[in-house]
């Protein structure tokens, strides 16, 4: 295939690409654009295919048999509750692909007769340190949300010291290589370094703010596409390498924007390094019992009310309750109370988590409100029922400037007539940050999974 | 085309592609959120093309051999993890389009 019937087709991709991002800004066309894509992609892999300099098959066949199968079988099998750590799992092998393709090409290449032109090499050493960065970061938060590991921030003294250090380190690699000493050692040490600080990276950030790094690392596997592109001289790589990189950073912005923090403080300012002290001053300004109250007494208080938010949040979707939530909420409706929703940009574990899950149980879309429509309405709400959200909801957001969530916009769940709070246990969230919500006396706690929560809620409903 | 010209004429595009994508993400509603971020994962599942340009190469050595066939293997599953998981999602939105406006009674008698 010549050069500009092959540019040509990559062009085609190039556009399915964008239409199907165009139809995504609305959900009735938004399914028809992600086909668009799979389309535009099925394209760039054929062309891809009948190129000259293809003269070896089975690496490729085996590779999308076995790539292309594990795929498949965990995009099917995966549960709604469980997309987040997909999510960052396919991002992650995207950047170890960039990662490896920029390896393979340096091999190649280098040490070129005279010198590796600057941008090959530029583009080389960026899509190395980039995808692997994002490769190991990805692995970390996938274990992180699936819980092979702690949660919770990781922290040890010196940290950011070693990060530092280890950037350094990584930084000099690179500017070697680009400068002339094209060694290949050189890209493996840089490779393996960007590995070790992709996972030391990631390990001190707390569940709470999953939402800000999957959207980070989504932006940085964009990158790591796009250097491939430079070094590949190949447009559809830039392009939607750009694309995505762009959409990172916007989905990035809006994450940091929704907890009034900069992008540096969440990286860099693991959040369970200040809580003790707010706790403590938390503890004493209310020195209140926490009440509990009885699933009747909160089916009650609900089927009498006028009008019940929901207020979900990660404890939702660990317990896989979206679609017991419904259930209650059809059964309230019936009863001829106003239900809605209000969702907080940063509940969950990735931006519009929630969305999807009450997606997945079919709720309808007016009952969703963001957290601008959903806060002037708590004064007239009779019941808020938080359903395993916490950070979102914490009063000392607004209030303690001794806390480390101080100044991040919550739901004002404490304005509603009363609040009624669905938790596991009394432990603080995975930002380990002490909610004086649940102290407050217009508050009942109802401990235990939320599932069963909503189960007991849903039979206590239908009794009265 | 000389490498320099070449170089410039990709930079403009990328510069391009960067105010296309602000352009065309900030529209996507709140609500679609973890579908655009699962979208722009398969998107960038392009690498592909990298992948089998690499793996495909002719007589080459064992590194290049094991790297490319491993980088075809994890962009393959990126490609098409990324549009089904997507997929998946996007289908639990159009449901509701379809659903009609009351649940249908529950005790099973046919319709009128």
């Amino acid at each position: 295939m010549g050069r500009v019937a092959t540019d040509l087709a990559y062009l085609a991709t190039i556009v399915a690409f964008i239409l199907a991002l165009r139809f995504l800004s609305n959900p009735a066309t938004a399914r028809r654009g992600n086909w668009i894509g799979a389309g535009g992609m099925l394209i760039a892999i054929a062309v891809t295919a009948a190129q000259k300099q293809i003269e070896s098959w089975w690496e490729i066949v085996v590779g999308m048999i076995i790539g292309g199968a594990f795929g498949a079988v965990a995009a099917r099998r995966v549960k709604m509750t469980a997309m987040p750590q997909m999510v960052a799992l396919f991002n992650g092998v995207g950047g170890g692909a960039a990662a490896l393709i920029s390896l393979a090409e340096f091999h190649r290449l280098a040490p070129a007769p005279g010198r590796l032109h600057t941008d090959i090499s530029i583009s080389i050493v960026l899509s190395a340190l980039i995808g692997a960065i994002s490769f190991a970061g990805s692995m970390v938060a996938f274990a992180k949300l699936q819980e092979l590991i702690r949660g919770r921030p990781i922290v040890y003294p010196g940290q950011q010291l070693v990060n530092g250090a280890l950037f350094a380190g990584i930084l000099a690699a690179g500017v070697a290589i680009v400068a002339g000493a094209e060694r290949q050692w050189l890209l493996v040490a840089l490779i393996l370094g960007a590995l070790l600080f992709g996972v030391l990276f990631v390990l001190p950030i707390g569940g709470a703010d999953m939402p800000v790094v999957i959207s980070l690392l989504n932006a940085f596997t964009g990158l790591a596409a796009a250097a491939t592109g430079f070094e590949l001289e190949n447009n559809v790589l830039i392009v939607s390498g750009m694309l995505v990189g762009a959409s990172g950073t916007l989905l990035t912005v809006l994450m940091g924007r929704a907890m009034n923090r900069s992008i540096a403080n969440v990286l860099f300012g693991a959040f369970g390094q200040v809580s003790a002290g707010a706790a403590a001053v938390a503890a004493d300004a209310d020195g209140g019992a926490v009440r509990s109250a009885s699933a009747d007494d909160v089916a009650v208080m609900l089927a009498y009310a006028h009008k019940v938010v929901f207020v979900p949040g990660y404890g939702m979707a660990v317990a896989q309750a979206q679609h017991d939530v419904r259930q209650l909420a059809d059964l309230l409706e019936a009863r001829g109370v106003e239900v809605s929703y209000a969702i907080h940009p940063v509940a969950g574990r990735m931006p519009g988590h929630m969305n999807v899950l009450l997606a997945e149980a079919n709720v309808p879309y007016p009952q969703l409100k963001e957290m601008a429509d959903a806060n002037p309405e708590f004064p007239r709400t009779d019941v808020a029922l938080v359903i395993g959200a916490n950070d979102v909801t914490n009063p000392d957001a607004r209030t303690n400037q001794g806390s480390p969530i101080y100044g991040m916009p919550i739901l004002n769940v404490d304005q509603a007539q009363s609040v009624v709070v669905l938790k596991r246990s009394l432990n603080p969230g995975f930002a380990g940050i002490e909610n004086p919500l649940f102290l407050n006396p217009k508050t009942v706690m109802l401990f235990g999974d939320a599932k069963e929560s909503i189960t007991h809620l849903i039979s206590g409903v239908k009794a009265l | 085309m000389s490498h320099g010209l070449l170089l410039v004429f990709e930079l403009t595009i990328l510069v391009l592609a960067i105010f296309l994508g602000f352009e065309v993400i900030s529209k996507v509603p709140t609500l679609l959120h973890t579908p655009l971020m699962s979208g722009t994962n398969a998107i960038h599942g392009i690498v592909i093309v990298g992948a089998m340009l690499v793996a495909g190469l002719g007589p080459k050595d064992t590194l290049t051999t094991v790297v490319g066939l491993v980088a075809v293997v994890l962009a393959s599953a990126n490609v098409v993890g990324g549009f089904v998981v997507t997929d998946r999602m996007l289908e639990m939105f159009r449901k509701r389009e379809e659903r009609p406006a009351k649940p249908p009674p529950k005790d099973g008698r046919p319709g009128p």
